[in-house]
């Protein structure tokens, strides 16, 4: 019965060409842009390690204290807890390792030459971290493999590429254990990581509490914190500082400037109130030490805790979506009105149907298969729209803050974006077919085949 | 015109009357709050600047490694920039209008009232800035080269022999008084100097960080050249943008190899990225509004067509008993503005549910009143345009078609 009326809803939008493309075109435009926007919107508010981020959490301390908010001068989130941390806090954090895995990082650049090489020097953008950066957000690697503890504490001049320097400075070939100059020094190559770019970056989403690096790649060269913190500059990724600091490098490692991340790994919630006391204790112990004269505020967030309280998703975003949804439920009430004056036009073979003995149901049944049907289609063509929608977007969002490159993973449809518009589009026709089809099912057959 | 007629027929087809009601009224509904936010990021992308941007580009520089001899190395840039032929005047600093970088300081001419103080952005030139960026002085002078010192970093602030800061800022510090030659105060750093200029205008970095906030306009020029990893913000002669860019490296260049010219700009280009967001924004609303203004017009004229052929016998009829072909079509217009007034009405109410949800949301604007009269009017043009060929097709109709099929 279904195949019957699968030929029967093909010969009738087969009658009515510039109608059934009217519906088309109406549910395929509706789902393109609302789909366009979802999209985005899913991949700003997904999950950027979802097999980690309920174990993986960033360390707070409240070192500006109370009167933060008229001292500070770029603005801080509501809680005042500055997102970043001072060299001081970090060091003595990854000292006590009280967790499992533990990194502290910041972002810095340095001029970038192979050796012996006639291209000009480039502007790298590097990551200066630790060991356990690697192995706690499971950064795969195509070459080599991360640096040790052991060269952590040795302060090594190491380097850890990405694959696109990589492919820029050596053309992709393995270049583990080659060197590349780094300001004036020298660095050997230990690895070079496939293409790994977290959606939103949620390690480093930007100083001031705000989320201007959360949809960028930036990060092009992994440096030992250790190293970098000797050899290149420090608090060039956002540095909020209670007072300015005494001159030079010395200066802000002992200033109470904020400007290192710090992100460990603790496996489940005992670990997590273990290492909230841990930070507690250390606060308290500061202030003995007389280092503030409050008692510091501390806060532990894990990473999705960490993005809502970055807002890391734009409103410009959240009122597109809201925006294209609206827009969809238009074309869904005009496909609903066009099938409507369609079935209200076919209802003599309706009824002409209904007097050879077919039930309501079955005609209620006919006019949702071919509602479905243009779903279905629209279905299709709209995903075509919002890829094309997604292009458009891409080329967009480059160079909107001057940063770096958008990661593409913002500006993919990605499987789930592809279930939900085939049943976003073929349910809400479905919906939108209901009251026409059941207006089908009212007309009087006797009456109308008097009429004819 | 008789609407009695019209309503009783609507009545028979309440179905489609509705769908068309109610798809006017959302389309009312976004078409209102897309407007609003449209023209809401059109004009903050139209913000004025106060300074050159049509001429001025940004060189961010960057030395590789610990250069001993900043200061000469920074003034042979300079003397090189400024001896390029298509070139105007340059000058080294921390900061451009437009920038990411958003360095601010506190200022006050009463140090004892600490709630005097008010935020404003730091730019840092020395006595070329101005003819660089070409802002225009309103009161006072501009900085001459005696007033100049080098700035490292801001733990070891030289001392200041006056400041130029903004129209907007002096309103602020002194409300209705006269600030030219008094002593500000500044921090941090902690500085304290005259005022011996009025800026008309300069608008604050990272506008978008400003945006609708009173400091957008609040400046301060230091007399500070920036000796650090300084930018170069250079100004071609007039038409002359493209080739200035492009020698500008090469004279750098010749002056010391030890550096990566990051990357270099136009304002312009820096104005166009920095608002990107908002015009992005503000494209995709208003294609969403004409994608959907005509998709509820080809969704009226498929309803009215299917109205019409569906009449077919009526309109004969009538026709057959005297009425004009006019009269037809005024018949189908009077039944689209009936629904479109009907639809309209629920629109309004909708649009203005959702922009008291998207102001508790969002954080924007209360929709003017206007916004919602030009909605309502567009809406009524719109539906009169589509009804305009259906009805066409029904003045069309022979009368002669009353005599058939009966």
């Amino acid at each position: 019965m279904f195949v019957y009326y699968l030929v029967l809803a093909l010969r009738s939008l087969r009658q009515n060409v510039g109608l059934t493309a009217l519906m088309v075109i109406a549910v395929a435009v509706g789902i393109g842009a609302s789909m366009t926007t979802l999209s985005i919107f899913r991949a700003m508010s997904g999950d950027p390690i979802p097999q980690k981020s309920r174990r993986l959490f960033v360390p707070q301390l409240d070192n500006f204290g109370p009167a933060a908010a008229g001292r500070i001068v770029s603005p801080l989130p509501a809680d005042h807890l500055p997102p970043y941390m001072t060299y001081t806090d970090a060091m003595a954090l990854m000292r006590a390792h009280p967790a499992e895995r533990q990194a502290a990082m910041y972002f810095t650049t340095a001029a970038v030459a192979v050796p012996n090489s006639k291209a000009l020097p480039l502007s790298g953008a590097v990551r200066a971290t630790y060991r356990d950066f690697f192995t706690m957000f499971d950064v795969p690697f195509e070459y080599g493999a991360p640096w040790s503890a052991a060269d952590d504490a040795a302060r090594a001049p190491l380097v850890v590429l990405t694959r696109a320097l990589n492919d820029r400075l050596f053309d992709g070939t393995n270049s583990v254990g080659r060197t590349v100059t780094l300001e004036d020094e020298d660095y050997r190559i230990v690895g070079v990581i496939q293409d790994w770019n977290p959606v939103p970056r949620f390690y480093d989403l930007g100083a001031a509490g705000g989320s201007a690096f959360a949809f960028i790649s930036a990060d092009q060269l992994f440096v030992p914190f250790t190293t970098a913190v000797e050899h290149l500059l420090v608090g060039g990724g956002g540095m909020q500082c209670p007072k300015i600091p005494a001159t030079g490098k010395e200066g802000v490692l002992h200033s109470e400037c904020d400007w290192v991340q710090m992100w460990v790994e603790l496996p489940d919630a005992r670990a997590a109130r273990a290492y909230r006391r841990f930070l507690l204790n250390y606060a308290a112990e500061q202030r003995q030490l007389g280092r503030f004269n409050w008692t510091p505020r501390i806060a532990l967030r894990n990473v999705r805790q960490w993005l809502a309280y970055h807002n890391v998703v734009s409103n410009d975003i959240s009122m597109l979506a809201l925006m294209s949804l609206a827009f969809l439920l238009v074309c869904l009430l005009n496909a609903a009105g066009l099938m409507l004056a369609k079935f209200m036009a076919r209802s003599p073979q309706a009824c002409v149907r209904r007097a050879l003995g077919a039930d309501n149901r079955a005609i209620f049944m006919q006019c949702l298969v071919e509602t479905g049907m243009i779903g279905a289609v629209g279905a299709v063509a709209g995903i075509g729209l919002s890829i094309l929608g997604l292009l458009i977007a891409r080329g967009m969002f480059i160079r909107q803050i001057g940063m770096g490159p958008t990661p593409t993973g913002l500006t993919r449809l990605d499987g789930g974006d592809v279930v939900i518009a085939v049943l976003l589009s073929v349910g809400a026709t479905l919906l939108a077919g209901l009251y026409p089809a059941w207006r089908a099912t009212q007309v009087q057959p006797a009456l109308r085949l008097k009429v004819q | 015109m008789h609407i009695r007629p019209i309503v009783s027929a609507l009545r028979r087809n309440k179905g489609g009357a509705v769908l068309i009601a109610l798809q006017m009224a959302v389309t009312l509904a976004i078409l209102c709050n897309a407007i609003f936010i449209v023209q809401q990021r059109v004009a903050r992308t139209e913000r004025p600047s106060g300074v050159d941007e049509t001429d001025d580009f940004v060189i961010e520089n960057q030395w590789i490694g610990t250069q001993a001899n900043l200061v000469s190395l920074i003034q042979a840039d300079l003397v090189a920039l400024r001896a390029i032929p298509t070139v105007r005047d340059a000058y080294a600093t921390n900061v451009w209008p437009f920038a990411f970088a958003d360095p601010t300081i506190g200022i006050t001419l009463h140090p004892d009232q600490p709630r005097s103080r008010k935020m404003a952005a730091v730019y840092l030139g020395d006595e070329h800035a101005m003819d660089t960026l070409g802002f225009k002085l309103s009161a006072g002078r501009n900085f001459n080269a005696s007033d100049i010192s080098d700035f490292r970093d801001a733990s070891r602030v030289p001392p200041t022999r006056g400041i130029l800061v903004t129209q907007a800022l002096a309103e602020q510090l002194a409300p209705g008084g006269e600030v030219l030659g008094r002593v500000a105060t500044l921090a941090p750093p902690a500085i304290s100097a005259p005022i011996v200029g009025i800026i008309k205008m300069l608008q604050a970095p990272a506008v978008n960080r400003h945006v609708g906030n009173a400091n957008a306009g609040n400046s301060i020029v230091l007399p500070y050249r920036f000796i650090s990893q300084a930018s170069y913000i250079v100004r071609a002669e007039p038409g002359r943008l493209a080739q200035a860019l492009k020698v500008a490296p090469k004279a750098l260049a010749r002056v010391s190899r030890q550096r990566v010219i990051y990357q270099e700009f136009s304002l312009a280009e820096e104005r166009h990225a920095a608002y990107s967001a908002d015009s992005t924004l503000a494209l995709l609303l208003t294609l969403v509004c004409l994608v959907l203004l005509a998709v509820t017009a080809l969704g009226i004229v498929g309803l009215t067509s299917y109205w019409v052929s569906q009449r077919r016998r009526q309109i004969g009829i009538r026709r057959a008993l005297g009425a004009t072909r006019l009269a037809i079509m005024r018949h189908f217009q009077t039944e689209n503005l009936l629904i479109t007034a009907v639809g309209t009405v629920i629109g309004v109410a909708l649009a203005v549910a959702g922009n008291l949800w998207i102001v508790e949301r969002f954080a924007m604007g209360r929709l003017p009143y206007e916004y919602l009269l030009i909605g309502v009017a567009a809406l009524l043009v719109l539906g009169q345009l589509a009804v305009l060929w259906p009805a066409l097709r029904a003045a069309s109709v022979p009368p002669a078609v009353a005599t058939r099929n009966i």
